[in-house]
């Protein structure tokens, strides 16, 4: 089973609302309230991340027997140092966007704890595609 | 304790709180204005006390299935957290103490209750 979502770049009113459908769509499927949650909080961090540095996207969640996998593609700017943005702590994002309560450098950290696979594949000027993936068993 | 026992011995300002989590259990008090660090720390059903009176709030106590949002300071909320509030079914409220007070009287208030 497959669900696509458009994430708007601009509004933040409207940013976590992909996951908190995806996550409604996993507890009536019956998966395990353990699995949801981790796909809640990785797809929240990646959607998050999609509305403050690269203007919105696509997320694609496919579920399987034996996983859940999240494909989330922009056409943004790239991660010009995946390495240090992987780094806890580590942010670019401007004061507006912390005033939110967002910038804290835990998107990438909590989307890599939250996944058991996470690839990121970025080229500058081009934009991000991140998978993760999350076991059901 | 229920989250009706609590708002109510707390006195609390109601900003929102539906009849159906009226009854729903406290499992503690969870304190942060992260969101990233509330998403992994936050725990179902309890009580985040937070100066965020905003609708990315709303987003993570529902992700996290928390019990309650405690705005503390009497922080003002922004105009689109309460339509998110009622449309997601999660229970806001105001205190006007600072956040550590507002944790030490909940914690009290649990343990008096337990």
């Amino acid at each position: 089973m497959t669900f696509k979502y458009i994430v708007d770049g601009e509004d933040f009113t409207r940013a976590g609302e992909a996951s908190s459908n995806v996550k409604g769509k996993l507890k009536q499927m019956g998966v395990s309230p353990d699995v949801v949650r981790k796909v809640a909080i990785a797809m929240y961090e990646g959607e998050i991340n999609m509305v403050v540095h690269a203007k919105g996207g696509e997320i694609t969640v496919e579920v399987t027997p034996s996983e859940i996998i999240m494909t989330l593609k922009d056409v943004g700017p790239g991660i010009p140092d995946v390495e240090k943005a992987m780094q806890a702590g580590y942010s670019t994002a401007n004061e507006n966007i912390r005033s939110l309560g967002f910038g804290a450098g835990m998107g990438l950290p909590n989307m890599k704890k939250y996944s058991d696979e996470l690839t990121i594949d970025t080229e500058l000027g081009v934009g991000t595609t991140v998978v993760m993936k999350v076991h059901i068993n | 304790m229920t989250a009706l026992q609590l708002i109510e011995k707390a006195g609390f300002k109601v900003l929102n709180f539906p009849g159906e989590n009226r009854e729903r259990n406290i499992s503690g008090v969870y304190c942060c204005d992260l969101l990233s660090v509330v998403m992994s720390k936050g725990f179902e059903d309890c009580v985040w006390i937070t100066i965020m009176g905003n609708i990315n709030a709303v987003a993570v106590a529902a992700l996290t299935e928390m019990s309650v949002i405690v705005l503390a300071e009497g922080t003002a909320i922004d105009e689109n957290m309460l339509p998110k509030a009622k449309a997601q079914g999660i229970t806001v409220v105001q205190s006007d103490k600072p956040i550590y007070e507002t944790a030490v009287m909940i914690y009290n208030l649990l343990k008096e209750n337990a």
